[in-house]
């Protein structure tokens, strides 16, 4: 038995908003009767643009009709720029949470929502952008990008609990972890302090010494840093890399690599002869 | 608020015939029935009358009988005698639709090197005989097969199958523990090699099971330990639950013509009405060959959950193959090997009888189940567009 708090409880059983607003100026329809679960989003604007009426059909369990409930309770009074900056979190929150297993039903809210305002802004009832990585409940790498993103997701398990991706034949697992450890990849960056240019030099220096050099000295080269301009980092090849013409695969693939990855994101690494 | 309680499939009451004779078992008659002592011998004495109930109710005979802790351990220790009785035979034959301790203990003999045959069933839920046989091999160690579902109630034809697979010199077994004391079963009148049952579904406590293994047949104990059960299972025995189990077993033998009158009318009543007063409603698996007290149902463009919930509030208890009250996310095997479109398995409720509901606990469903469909199709994004227009098709 799933425990639901009372705001669940109250939504599924007293649905606000239920039907299909006439002459609406936004619509989205997002999954299907094949995954269990199903959305249809109208809404309409006033004058002031700003949504005066917004109603929902949902094909599926308590947790998805309450999602849809609280989501168009949510955006009514709404401009569509404040609309669209509501996440499956905020709909998940504003009923009290819901059980891990059913985080679906509040992406599956915020899904439409998304949909009906891109069509409010002209775009056609298209088809899902990206590629399908999940075939059993035909759920896109954006999309799988998306949650794993807003929702801090860090294995397979939660981006079926959100996405459903990866609940069928479980094929795709693979693939949800790689898309999983890019996003995470990408995600730690911006935490990182922004440093200052003494900081940043003695870094450069650092990763040199202990992560680079050492590797290129087995193989008969070696490195040597000139100067930091800015982001640039000029270096000089030396030993085996000043002859090998291979050299700059080097310097971009493996020493620009390891810098950005361990410094900076934004370092460009330039040869110089000196 | 008073329960309805209509799933009988996932467990019974321990009625009070039962308690009743288990009660002295815990704190006064505890004695360990293994003792030398008068004290835990009395107690012995009572588990060998147990043994001769579950026996009658079988047609089997009191050394047949083993006392285990579930059905989920009888099926392990039914698969795993098998396999170690035959060590050189590496395939698995069982079907498509069969409960998750055989399912999923053949996925994980699987693993380690077994190939198991999982025979698909037609959209009945009938298993197909011709495949059956013709899957069979010198290599096959053991087939098994539930005697009866749990999901759709649909009764397989096991005792010949245990014929056909004797014809090819294997090993039998029966997961009967949705068929015992619903539907007779006499193990004199067919060959069948291993059995399963389990207390909880006929009213008698849970965790107290029972592997039936005919005499004759090489075994091989899953548990090892004492000497308890001629040491076929070891561990001390759960006398309360041993000596409920016993009653129980004999209560059922007492109630098998009224589970298969008085409720098999109360199931039909259920599912006829149903069927009449929502549209687009249909019956999932066969109708002839079915236990007497289940019924399946599959409503069209709503979701089981969300008609569990409803039920809910009106006490009555039901459950559904729907996946989402399942944890996963895929409707029930049984209704997807059986080809039911997803649309369907998502909206199917199983109602289960017991020989201790009413009509009143059918006409209450009857009354308020139609409403509570209608209310959520009203909801439902496919019932307006397809609903309607198959509807004025039809």
């Amino acid at each position: 038995m799933w425990e639901y708090t009372d705001k669940v409880k109250e939504h599924f059983l007293k649905p606000r908003n239920v039907g299909e607003v006439e002459n609406p100026d936004g619509v989205a329809e997002v999954g299907s009767m094949a995954c269990g679960d199903a959305l249809r989003l109208t809404f309409k604007l006033d004058e002031n643009k700003r949504i005066k009426e917004a109603k929902f059909k949902t094909f599926g369990c308590a947790s998805a009709i309450a999602a849809a409930s609280a989501m168009t309770e949510m955006i009514k009074g709404l401009t569509v720029e404040e609309a669209e900056k509501i996440t499956n979190q905020d709909i998940a929150a504003f009923l009290g949470g819901l059980p891990q297993e059913k985080m679906h039903c509040s992406v599956l809210g915020q899904q439409a929502l998304e949909k009906a305002i891109a069509y409010y802004r002209g775009a056609p009832m298209e088809k899902k952008e990206g590629q399908i990585v999940c075939e059993c409940f035909g759920v896109t790498d954006l999309e799988i990008e998306k949650a794993v993103r807003e929702n801090n997701l860090t294995t397979v398990e939660d981006v079926t609990n959100y996405t459903k991706a990866g609940g069928g034949c479980g094929s795709c697992h693979e693939k949800i972890q790689e898309i999983i450890d890019r996003v995470r990849a990408e995600v730690r960056e911006p935490v990182r302090p922004k440093l200052t240019n003494i900081q940043k030099i003695r870094m450069i220096e650092d990763v040199l010494e202990k992560e680079i050099r050492p590797s290129l000295k087995n193989d008969g080269g070696d490195v040597e840093l000139i100067d930091v301009v800015g982001n640039r980092v000029l270096v000089a090849t030396r030993g085996a890399c000043a002859v090998c013409r291979a050299s700059q695969q080097t310097l971009k693939g493996f020493v620009e690599f390891k810098l950005r990855e361990l410094v900076t994101p934004e370092l460009i690494v330039e040869e110089v002869k000196a | 608020m008073t329960t309805i309680y209509l799933d009988n499939n996932a467990t019974t009451r321990v009625v009070p015939e039962v308690l009743e004779v288990m009660l002295t078992y815990f704190s006064e008659l505890y004695g360990n029935p293994s003792s030398m002592h008068t004290f835990g011998g009395q107690v012995g004495i009572k588990i060998r009358e147990a043994r001769e109930q579950v026996a009658a109710l079988l047609g089997a005979s009191p050394d047949e009988i083993i006392f285990t802790s579930c059905g989920t351990e009888s099926d392990n220790t039914a698969i795993r005698s098998a396999l170690a009785a035959h060590p050189d035979r590496k395939h698995i034959v069982t079907s498509r639709v069969e409960h998750p301790a055989i399912k999923a203990l053949c996925a994980h003999l699987a693993e380690s090197g077994y190939r198991v045959t999982e025979l698909p069933v037609d959209s009945e839920g009938r298993l197909n005989m011709e495949a059956f046989e013709q899957c069979l091999t010198p290599d096959t160690a053991i087939v098994s097969l539930m005697w009866a579902n749990n999901e759709t109630g649909v009764v397989f034809p096991v005792e010949r199958a245990a014929e056909i697979a004797h014809n090819h010199g294997i090993l039998f077994h029966t997961d009967a523990v949705q068929a015992v004391g619903k539907i007779p079963i006499d193990m004199r009148q067919n060959t069948i090699d291993m059995l399963s049952l389990s207390g909880h579904k006929l009213h008698a406590p849970k965790g107290i099971g029972v592997f039936y293994l005919r005499r004759g047949t090489r075994f091989s104990p899953f548990m090892i330990g004492g000497h308890q059960e001629r040491e076929r299972r070891g561990g001390t025995e759960n006398t309360p639950s041993i000596i409920g189990l016993g009653k129980a077993c004999e209560l059922a033998a007492r109630h098998m013509e009224e589970e298969n009158s008085r409720v098999r009318q109360l199931r039909d009543k259920l599912e006829n009405e149903l069927l009449a007063r929502i549209p687009r409603a249909r019956v999932n698996g066969d109708r002839v060959n079915r236990l007497p007290n289940t019924t399946n149902i599959s409503f069209e463009f709503v979701e089981g959950e969300a008609i569990l919930l409803m039920l809910d509030r009106y006490g009555i208890c039901a459950s559904s193959g729907s996946a989402c009250t399942s944890g996963s996310l895929q409707p029930s095997h049984v209704l997807r090997a059986m080809g039911v479109p997803f649309t369907m398995a998502h909206g199917s409720i199983r109602f289960s009888l017991s020989i201790e509901n009413t009509e009143a606990d059918v006409d209450l469903v009857i009354e308020t189940l139609p409403g509570i469909i209608a209310q959520l199709r009203e909801m439902s994004p496919f019932w307006q567009t397809e609903g309607q227009s198959c509807a004025a098709s039809s």
